[in-house]
């Protein structure tokens, strides 16, 4: 720690940083645009000016930019001298010349960085008469509306686009005055984190085009802290909604999981709850004599009478709960049918997977790494996972993770971190060690150090081999070719030099060899004494949530329904004609009496069934969510969802009421049920401190969902009725849904919205952080529910698999990867739908020779008797005997990936 | 093999042998500008002629660089008499050939010029209007590379760096940061390969040292770099020079392999352990490039945009790696140091600017074109005597130094010693050595107005000081020299150009108001006359013709 003196005032700071970053961190205001906390300084703006005395008796100063200068011992700085505010009202005043001024129309107006520093600055009056400078737009594509003319050339878009995400096709064009940010020419923004240019922008330029659809101002909006949904990662986030309708996400800062950046699906696949393919109202097959299959709306009171008589006059009744829906609704749904007839939802091969993962997260010794954590890694190895499309960010901090090694270089320099263009200079092109085997090339083969595509049985020999390559004790890999052996030795080298090695696997490849390979690698590297961390990819939001739940597999639980011991199923949130074959949904549809769905969408399983209950989505209800680390997180409702859509866990606390018959209800508010949970399952003990409790307050008061300048409150619904209702009733959170309570700084995990006075835009994240890019003030929310055994006795796993022999009639099938499309809830979103691609069967190129196949030519795919003609798709490096089908995409649901299929050419329809 | 010192001096004792036999040599100019008029067809007629008359033994035809004398050309020089023709054409040929031995023609002779020949102590242009640029024999024959060869056998490392700080040699791309210090803080870099790079992307409008080096004496500047290599332990130089100057890419191209040819550059140079070899680098012509971070984002092949200092290229320049980068002329005064003693060159200049300086003398004086002379010449001296004052007896007004980032000098100072200091002290730069001499009929606001706007369009667009202050600079001068201004503008200058030069990222925008700056302090009754009287004193601005289409 060093002193600093800031108008004259000692502070203690860390040493090192840079004093913008000091002063942020001390709560003082000080301008900025090109500093950004992710992306560090390159001293372009020259707004974070403050003046810098030699010493005590040094009254002239120097005016420096303080994000350029290092704190250090007894530094004197003025951030209110009169030079230094006029200087940056100058810069200001500068940036101001050519912007248009047209903040009334502007997405960004009322959060706009630039509107709170021209304010902070105290620029208020333009003086040049000069006409202003003009730009062209372009169309970036559904996610992101571009306004060059708004531009203040801070740059940051770029150096985020470019440097940080490793996008390509956003770029700076032209040199002084007429510089120009977008792409080469028109289209849609490729890389899969273009949604946090709407955060990154400090102005209009680049605004959240599905946003601008439904546009509402920041402080119109309800917002409450949210989870995202849409993979298994559990990225924080801020939902907002207004007339009942979700308009859009924003980044919520975990400092253990997110940072500040989202990835595309996560920040544009909300839509799914606006959606035409909503259920609204309950729907059930009426006219059951006349043998109508056709579902109709029906009142609440009927589907909740209909639904009590079903329960109350079923013997058994199983319930299938759902991997993307939260614990408390799962735990409902088990608590109605029993813990012996309750399901995960997940297909038997996934469940495997994902209890497989949880096993060895248990048994450890390595732990698993938190998001943020992969940042810091130091050398990385990815078994088996195309991670840009599985778990988007965690790609993204893998990326920055390669740095971690070449920075060594920079410390030898005595090159401050933050001092981006040197830093960025010093590394070069140079990147640590990260060594991907994925089945094709991912999206992070651009910085991976070797990559090896090959079938998952021979990605998992791989595994082992280095496994044994760095610890004897782990089962060797016989027969491993020579070149094979070689890669081994290379990666278990690179891993033994690293500090704090990471290695990475999920369920992706579908093979339990992977996930077991990978966990021999981060044991072997433990036994060295390095601080290896474990980073499973899950597949769904909740995968590790119900999948410490042991319910039985979906499998399992059709097999119990046509053994005829059961009369009602009741599926929660789940699709199961995406996760099971056709024929076996249809079989446990014919084996029940009743089959009952609740959900929020209208997907296949809800078309079949006699009760249609509608379901709260993701904003609309409460709940919690494991994510792939292990950690619970909370997500609050949004917005109470419009009558009669119902929270999951009400419709089952209904059914629960009437099966019990008379039994006391025990879980009226969300807290009760969370305690009973925590009873019946005591994995979920830590649950109950993720957040305060509902009846938590503060001051005496419940904290505002609305902002304090939220408008029309009196009149949003003065076309349906004159009279004032009351705000809705909130008796789950400490939330309100109205304007009236708290509007400070609330704790992390209750947080609706960021917002400090004179920072209206995302930036005033800043003060809601103990330190710049440090943890939340209260500590980051999440608990872990997974932490490995002190000493656990853990042995190698030494089913190695044999090696994969391709055949000549028969292709293994795995799953591809889209991250626009590979998820079923975003698929629904209009803007994510433009961006899917459309079916195709990927071959590799010695296969296509083989068929005689060229690309895009139709191919018959033939699946245990079912046959697709399928448009193919030559990949360089996709091994011989391997082909994929992209997971998720219509036509291709449900299919029990991995399969052997017989491909060949598809025979063309006769031109008549 | 090697080249040894034998066969150096066997190359030079041949050439000179070759050089005594003629009794006359005619040198033509074939530098950028003599050739932009016709020298190379000159020089081919000069050639036939003399071959049709039968006297190839007693009297050369070579094409030397440049000398000097830029406006006036073509120029021929012919020795060993030092007679200097100008404007010659080809069918002056005969003429000049028959007079070889008797007194000049008058009609050709630059008799007036006289001292702008005589009053020149050549280190830098030495070589100049001397040798062919295209022969490095020719380079050899004039002591050339022996300070490599010096430097590589006899001295340390350190000796050489010894000699350059000893010299007191300071960079002459217009900081003026001493060269020793410089080459230390490289050579004890520890890290990495290290390379040298001569910055060759001579920008300034109207000036031009660089590039007649570059064309009249590529091999001097090669030398330099070698030495300066085998000084901070490098062993790969970059010239980075423009595409807009396609004659001296060329010639140091030739030099190059020329050099490697011989062996001076290459592995074991003069059989010692030293390794060189060198790169050239074509920019696009965007002045920043000249600032040694965005010359190094250029190299790199990323967009020529400047990074905050430190850390300085000594230490983290090229790829990372530590980086030597020094100017075109810094290099060339290299091989002379080395070969004489840095004590030799500190007798020469002044006080604190040791040596001389090559200025492109241009603008409103008699004798355009490229001159050196030793640091602490008068003004006076350079216009008067050796730029043979101005064109029509007219009234001086300003010299404008050091290009876009330099200011305007008046009448008052024309006494002054010229060096770095004396410079500053006025409120303009050294430079890389343009020199602009303006009489009554410049108007100051003009030419303030002139270099805000290179500046405004060369800024890289980076930082906002200068990509948005020299816009705006550029605009309200834009208004008054067309009439439209207020005195309040002349404020508004002022708190302007002192933001801009207090807090641009780079030295394009911290200089780029200096011209104004200058003019204000200096000239403001032009200013006040151009907004109070709507008048130009020097009818150099249209503000009437603005007026009228009012």
């Amino acid at each position: 720690m060093v002193t600093i003196y800031v108008d004259n005032m000692p502070y203690q700071v860390r040493e090192g940083q840079n004093l913008l970053v000091a002063c942020l961190s001390l709560g003082f205001d000080i301008p900025h645009f090109c500093w950004h906390p992710a992306l560090h300084s390159v001293g372009s703006c020259r707004l974070c000016a403050v003046k810098i005395f030699r010493d005590e008796n040094d009254t002239r100063g120097r005016i420096f930019m303080s994000c350029m200068t290092p704190a250090t011992e007894g530094v004197r700085i003025s951030i209110n001298d009169p030079e230094a505010r006029h200087f940056r009202a100058s810069v200001i005043e500068w940036l101001m010349l050519n912007h248009p001024h047209d903040c009334p129309v502007c997405d960004e107006g009322g959060e706009c960085h630039l509107q709170d520093m021209t304010v902070m600055t105290g620029h208020v009056y333009r003086r040049t008469r000069k006409k202003k400078r003009t730009y062209s737009n372009q169309n970036l594509g559904p996610f992101i509306n571009h306004e060059m003319n708004r531009c203040i050339q801070c740059y940051r878009c770029v150096r985020f686009y470019r440097d940080y995400a490793g996008g390509r096709d956003l770029d700076v064009f032209g040199v002084h005055s007429r510089v120009y940010f977008g792409r080469l020419e028109e289209g849609a923004l490729e890389n899969e984190f273009s949604g946090n240019l709407v955060e990154i922008c400090p102005t209009g330029v680049f605004t959240d085009k599905t946003f601008k659809k439904r546009y509402t101002r920041k402080w119109d909006l309800q917002t409450a802290p949210s989870i995202c949904v849409h993979c298994g990662l559990g990225c924080n986030t801020i939902a907002g909604e207004r007339y009942g309708t979700l308009r859009r996400i924003l980044n919520r800062y975990n400092g253990q999981v997110n940072g500040y950046f989202l990835c595309d699906r996560g920040r544009f696949g909300y839509d799914f709850l606006n959606s035409d393919r909503r259920v609204r109202e309950p729907l059930a097959k009426t006219g059951q004599g006349s043998g109508s299959t056709a579902l109709e709306p029906i009142s609440a009171d009927e589907a909740l009478s209909r639904l009590v008589d079903i329960v109350q006059n079923s013997s058994r009744v199983i319930g299938i709960g759902s991997p993307r829906t939260p614990l408390e609704a799962n735990f409902a749904l088990r608590d109605l049918v029993g813990e012996e007839n309750f399901s995960s939802g997940m297909a038997q091969a996934e469940q495997d997977l994902v209890s497989l993962i949880v096993h060895i997260l248990r048994e450890g010794p390595a732990p698993s790494a938190s998001l943020r954590e992969l940042e810091s890694a130091d050398a990385a190895l990815i078994l088996g996972e195309d991670l840009t499309n599985t778990a988007p960010m965690m790609a993204l901090y893998l990326r920055q993770s390669v740095r971690r090694k070449p920075m060594a270089v920079v410390n030898e320099l005595r090159i401050p971190g933050w001092l981006d263009a040197a830093v960025r200079g010093a590394v070069q092109g140079n990147k640590g060690p990260l060594f991907i085997a994925a089945p094709i090339a991912a999206g992070l083969d651009d910085v991976a150090t070797e990559t090896y595509h090959a079938a998952p049985d021979d990605i998992a020999r791989l595994g082992f081999a280095v496994a044994h390559e760095l610890d004897t004790q782990a089962p060797a890999v016989v027969d491993l070719p020579a070149d094979r052996h070689a890669l081994a030795v290379r990666i278990a080298a690179a891993l033994r030099e690293a500090e704090r090695p990471v290695v990475v696997s999920g369920t992706s490849s579908m093979s339990p060899a992977v996930i077991q390979a990978a966990a021999n690698v981060a044991w072997a590297l433990h036994s060295r004494g390095r601080q290896v961390t474990l980073s499973f990819v899950a597949p769904e939001c909740n995968s590790l949530g119900v999948a410490l739940m042991e319910g039985r597999s979906l499998e399992d639980a059709i097999e119990m329904a046509e053994r005829g011991q059961v009369d009602t199923v009741v599926t929660l949130e789940n699709d199961l004609f995406a996760r099971a074959p056709r024929d076996l949904v249809d079989r446990l549809r014919a084996s029940c009496r009743n089959f009952v769905v609740i959900d929020h969408c209208l997907t296949g399983t809800a078309e079949v069934a006699d009760l249609v209950l509608p379901a709260a989505a993701f904003a609309e209800s409460q709940g919690t969510l494991v994510n792939n680390e292990g950690r619970a997180q909370r997500s609050y409702r949004v917005f109470p969802a419009p009558d009669p859509i119902g929270e999951s866990r009400r419709w089952l606390s209904k059914a629960v009421m009437a099966r019990a018959r008379g039994r006391t209800e025990e879980w009226e508010s969300f807290d009760d049920l969370v305690t009973r949970m925590r009873q019946a399952l005591p994995v979920f003990q830590p649950v109950s401190n993720l957040a305060p409790s509902a009846d938590a307050r503060i001051v005496g008061r419940k904290i505002a969902r609305q902002p304090h300048r939220c408008s029309g409150r009196t009149a949003m619904l003065a076309n349906v009725s004159m009279r004032e209702p009351p705000p809705p009733r909130d008796a789950d959170s400490p939330l309100s849904f109205s304007m009236e309570g708290f509007q400070g700084i609330s704790p992390p995990p209750l947080n609706p919205r960021y917002w400090a006075p004179g920072w209206n835009s995302a930036q005033s994240l800043n003060k809601f952080q103990e330190e710049i890019a440090g943890p939340l003030r209260g500590g980051d929310p999440g608990q872990r529910l997974i932490e490995p055994r002190d000493n656990g006795g853990r042995e190698y796993f030494n089913a190695i698999p044999v090696a994969f022999s391709p055949s000549d009639d028969e292709w293994l099938i795995l799953p591809s990867y889209h991250i626009f499309g590979s998820e079923e809830l975003s698929a629904l979103s209009p803007a994510i739908a433009e961006r899917i691609p459309s079916a195709y069967v990927a071959i590799g190129e010695e296969d296509a020779d083989l068929l005689g196949m060229s690309e895009g030519m139709l191919a018959r795919v033939e699946i245990a008797g079912a046959a697709e003609s399928l448009p193919a798709r030559i990949v360089a490096d996709l091994p011989r005997g391997v082909a994929l089908l992209p997971k998720g995409l219509e036509r291709l649901k449900g299919l029990a990936i991995p399969v052997r299929a017989r491909i060949g050419k598809a025979v063309q329809a006769e031109k008549s | 093999m090697t080249l040894s010192i034998e066969d150096l001096e066997g190359i030079a004792r041949i050439e000179k042998d070759k050089r005594e036999s003629f009794t006359y040599q005619i040198n033509v100019c074939v530098a950028a500008g003599c050739l932009s008029c016709q020298s190379g067809v000159l020089k081919e007629a000069f050639e036939k002629e003399v071959s049709r008359r039968g006297w190839e033994n007693w009297c050369s035809v070579k094409g030397v660089g440049c000398l000097g004398l830029c406006a006036a050309g073509p120029l021929i020089s012919i020795q060993p008499d030092g007679t200097y023709y100008r404007g010659v054409g080809a069918p002056d040929v005969s003429e000049i050939l028959e007079s070889l031995g008797g007194a000049p023609i008058p009609r050709l002779d630059c008799a007036s010029s006289r001292p702008f020949f005589e009053q020149q102590p050549k280190i830098v242009l030495e070589n100049s209007g001397r040798i062919d640029p295209e022969r490095i024999e020719d380079y050899i024959a004039e002591d050339g590379y022996k300070a490599l060869y010096n430097a590589l056998r006899m001295m340390r490392p350190s000796e050489v760096i010894e000699q350059v700080l000893a010299s007191g040699l300071r960079g002459r791309g217009g900081a003026g940061f001493p060269t020793g210090v410089k080459w230390t803080a490289v050579a004890k870099a520890s890290n990495g390969n290290k390379f040298v790079v001569c910055n060759a992307d001579e920008g300034d409008p109207g000036a031009f040292m660089d590039r007649s080096i570059l064309e009249s004496d590529p091999h001097r500047v090669i030398e330099g770099m070698a030495v300066a290599a085998y000084a901070v332990g490098a062993n790969t130089g970059f010239i980075y020079v423009r595409a807009e100057y396609p004659l001296a890419v060329q010639r140091v191209r030739t030099a190059i392999s020329q050099a490697r040819h011989l062996g001076v550059l290459g592995n074991n140079v003069f059989n010692s352990q030293f390794s060189f070899d060198i790169n050239v680098r074509l920019g696009a012509g965007a002045f920043v490039c000249g600032e040694e971070t965005a010359l190094i984002a250029s190299i790199e092949g990323r967009g020529g945009r400047p990074r905050p200092r430190p850390p300085f290229p000594a230490e983290f320049g090229l790829w990372g790696q530590p980086t030597l980068i020094n100017n075109v002329e810094t290099f060339a005064n290299i091989p002379p140091i080395i070969r004489k003693g840095g004590k030799w060159f500190a007798t020469i200049g002044t006080e604190k600017s040791k040596g001389t300086k090559v200025f492109a003398l241009a603008g409103r004086v008699n004798n355009t074109g490229l001159i050196e002379v030793p640091m602490g010449t008068t003004l006076r001296e350079i216009v008067f005597q050796i730029g043979g004052g101005i064109p029509g007896d007219r009234a001086f007004k300003a010299v404008q130094t050091g290009g876009p980032s330099g200011g305007c000098i008046p009448e008052q100072f024309l006494d002054m010693a010229v060096d770095y200091e004396s410079l500053a002290s006025v409120g303009s730069i050294m430079g890389s050595g343009g020199l602009i001499v303006m009489d009554d009929t410049s108007c100051m606001v003009d030419v303030a107005h002139f270099f805000m706007e290179f500046c405004m369009s060369e800024s890289c667009g980076k930082c906002v000081p200068c990509r948005v202050g020299t816009s705006q600079i550029y605009h309200l001068l834009n208004r008054i020299t067309k009439g439209e201004g207020k005195l309040s503008d002349l404020d508004m200058l002022e708190d302007l150009s002192d933001l801009l030069k207090n807090t641009s990222l780079c030295g394009l925008g911290q200089t780029a108001p200096n011209p104004i700056m200058s003019t204000l302090r200096y000239f403001r009754d032009e200013y006040v006359a151009h907004i109070e009287e709507k008048r130009c004193p020097a009818e150099a601005c249209k503000i009437h013709e603005a007026r009228e289409a009012v």
